[in-house]
């Protein structure tokens, strides 16, 4: 088994709500000890990947490995067993962590569940441990969660997730709901327990800035599938889809002069529904640089070495498009 | 650079009077659980045409500066200081100036565009709606106005989407709903309470793009609040940074994000993941402890508990918001901070040395 490389496997992941096509055929791997970042808008679908993964809604097809074990149909009993290997921490402590419970308990509670047998004082060192890992006093463990801090319950949720030692953490937009200064603590938390105890990791977040210093890969979602895929170096310095293009551009950069230098790229802002996707590449109907192929051939993931994407105007040769460049396009289609 | 216009806007003329002055503005509010000190002696300007920012995390007072403008806080709201819009004092005015006065001379928008705007109502009825309590106009000439708005901030056919109800429209076209609505009198000042928070990047482009184009070609004042240091860096030609009710720091928004002096500020801009500004490092820096949350407001620095260089004098005396005054910056206005030990080394190269 520890021979295996990956953490996490998804092949050909679908998830779908009734009509709903909330995802459609996601495949992506995580090495051990590596972080994917999992980039996506509202209604991508990336939260959904999370909870297919965690079991927390059941995949419509595809396979779920985690650590090498296809998780995808096994029952919830032979689930539990498995339990220990995967955690996630959700956007919003305040609703994740139960209101009636002791700091101590919620942190403990993985452990309890557990089918290794770990006594009561063991367990109250190991949350004391995990307390003071994620900068937390041990005293915390006699109070509520109510009583702390956005910043403090986030720590609480990772101590949580990080007891039961699992080989993959999904943090689904972990600081999404936190202040700026909140926020960077978290990250560099994460990324410094990431680092000591070598968990891998997929970080589900809408702001590809917050991972600049945390993801080994990115990967980009648009209305339920995947577009594009690479290291974060070759994602931030080349991006190759027309959507991760726009996505970087529409960010704006806290530096005003850098900012207003900037070429701007702007895209329609009637985002289609899950329930009728376009034809074709989904991205059309906001791309600039879509054409009659766009909307008849759904495009083939295209490996560009480093990663891929999906996109009629991208070559494997390397030769990719410029969202800000439409009149380029007729060389590349 | 060809005829793009410049993203600098000129320093509005020191001799016009602003549009909007607020001084001393202070507001508390009365709890079960005793009273909070929400905005303390805060002091802002607005010039004809200008766009100003209000940056600040959760529970600076922002907001509730916003609000207390046109007075739209709850009874249990105490508001002291004063208003000036246009030379009319606004607060303690009665609710019948202000009811004229919102909509035509001042005007509102918010963070969620959905609650805001009627379900069961069509757009074009909720813009026509708004002529009509402002404006003697007859039902057709509403419509067309109504058009017309809805053109001006950028809704592609506007003649059909007069017609659609707000459940039809996606995220970022409500809130140009929103912004067609607040225009619709031809106020002077909008006042924007965080409109991108809720959008995504990729729609939040186009509404600071709106925002900016009614600035240009109408020449409205816009007040924009928000914790994102992007999008003050993007549209604000003024910052204002606000911590725990008070004003900490006041610049052009070159020398804010180039020379910040208050110490809270520097640590915002640290603590921002911005693209290429941490090269070196893969760690953001961290501002320790919390934002307090004040019954009354003390005669010392606020930011002291969480400050590097606070000492004695801190904790013992408010640095008035004039304690530091430089003039030397690109931008033409005052750079003021509220700060006994203001940050001495420039954070970056200012901006006349680069190219």
């Amino acid at each position: 088994m520890s021979e295996q490389p990956y953490a996490l496997e998804l092949e050909n992941l679908a998830m779908h709500f009734g009509m709903v096509r909330a995802v459609d055929d996601v495949s992506l791997t995580i090495r051990k000890g590596q972080v994917l970042a999992l980039v996506g808008e509202s209604g991508s679908g990336k939260s959904t990947v999370g909870k297919c993964i965690v079991r927390l809604v059941e995949p419509t097809a595809g396979t779920v490995r985690i650590a090498g074990t296809d998780v995808t149909h096994l029952s919830r009993g032979e689930l539990r067993k498995h339990r220990s290997d995967v955690s996630i921490v959700f956007q919003d402590p305040a609703g994740s962590l139960d209101p009636r419970m002791l700091v101590g308990d919620i942190v403990g509670e993985p452990l309890r569940l557990s089918r290794e047998r770990v006594s009561r004082r063991d367990r109250d060192a190991r949350v004391t441990e995990e307390l003071g890992r994620v900068g937390l006093r041990p005293e915390v463990a006699r109070r509520y969660a109510h009583e702390l801090s956005g910043g403090q319950r986030q720590r609480v949720s990772i101590a949580r997730a990080l007891i039961s030692r699992p080989a993959l953490l999904i943090a689904d937009e972990p600081t999404s709901a936190l202040d700026v200064s909140v926020q960077a603590a978290v990250l560099n938390l994460l990324a410094d327990l990431q680092r000591d105890m070598e968990f891998a990791c997929l970080f589900i977040t809408h702001d590809l800035s917050a991972v600049e210093y945390l993801a080994d890969d990115i990967a980009v979602m648009y209305l339920g599938q995947l577009v594009e895929k690479g290291s974060r170096k070759r994602i931030f310095d080349r991006p190759a889809h027309p959507y991760t293009q726009a996505l970087l551009a529409a960010a704006p950069v806290a530096d005003p002069v850098r900012q207003r230098q900037r070429e701007p790229v702007l895209l329609g802002d009637d985002l289609p529904s899950a329930l009728d996707p376009p034809s074709g590449c989904r991205f059309r109907t906001r791309c600039p640089l879509a054409f009659d192929r766009c909307a008849t051939e759904v495009p083939a993931h295209i490996d560009i070495g480093d990663g891929n994407a999906a996109c009629h105007l991208v070559h494997p040769d390397g030769r990719r498009p410029d969202v800000r460049r439409p009149e380029d396009r007729e060389a590349l289609a | 650079m060809t005829a793009a216009p410049t993203p600098w806007a000129e320093a509005p003329d020191s001799n016009v009077a602003p549009v909007l002055e607020v001084e001393d503005l202070c507001v508390t509010f009365r709890t079960e659980s005793g009273t909070v000190s929400a905005v303390d002696h805060v002091r802002l300007s607005l010039g004809q045409g200008e766009i100003v920012g209000v940056v600040g995390e959760s529970g600076c007072g922002k907001s509730v500066t916003a609000m207390s403008l046109a007075g739209l806080l709850p009874g249990s709201a105490e508001v002291t200081g004063s208003v000036r819009l246009r030379g009319t004092d606004l607060v303690g005015a009665p609710e019948a100036v202000l009811r004229k006065v919102r909509g035509q001379e001042i005007a509102y928008i918010f963070q969620e565009p959905m609650t805001s705007l009627n379900p069961v109502l069509t757009v074009g009825r909720q813009i026509a709606e708004v002529l009509q309590v402002h404006e003697k106009i007859s039902g057709k000439d509403a419509r067309r106005r109504a058009v017309e708005l809805l053109s001006l901030v950028g809704i592609p056919s506007p003649e059909k989407r007069v017609d659609n109800y707000p459940h039809q429209l996606s995220g970022g076209m409500r809130q140009r709903v929103m912004i067609a609505m607040a225009v619709a009198c031809g106020p002077k000042v909008l006042v924007a309470d965080e409109p991108t928070t809720a959008l995504d990047v990729t729609v939040q482009a186009g509404i600071l793009q709106v925002l900016r184009d009614l600035r240009d070609r109408l020449g409205t004042s816009i007040l924009i609040i928000t914790h994102d240091l992007g999008v003050i860096a993007d549209v604000a030609d003024r910052v204002v940074v606000m911590y725990a009710g008070r004003v900490v720091e006041h610049a052009g928004v070159r020398d804010l994000f180039a020379r910040p002096r208050h110490h809270y500020t520097a640590g915002l801009l640290s603590a921002s993941p911005t693209p290429g500004r941490h090269a070196g490092t893969d760690r953001l820096e961290e501002i320790p402890g919390l934002v307090p949350v004040l019954s009354t407001q003390p005669d010392a620095c606020t930011f002291a508990d969480r400050c590097p260089a606070a000492d004695r004098t801190c904790r013992n005396a408010a640095p008035p918001l004039d304690t530091v005054v430089t003039r030397i910056g690109v931008d033409s206005n005052d750079h003021v901070a509220a700060c006994w030990h203001p940050v001495e080394t420039a954070r970056t190269q200012p901006e006349e040395t680069k190219a």
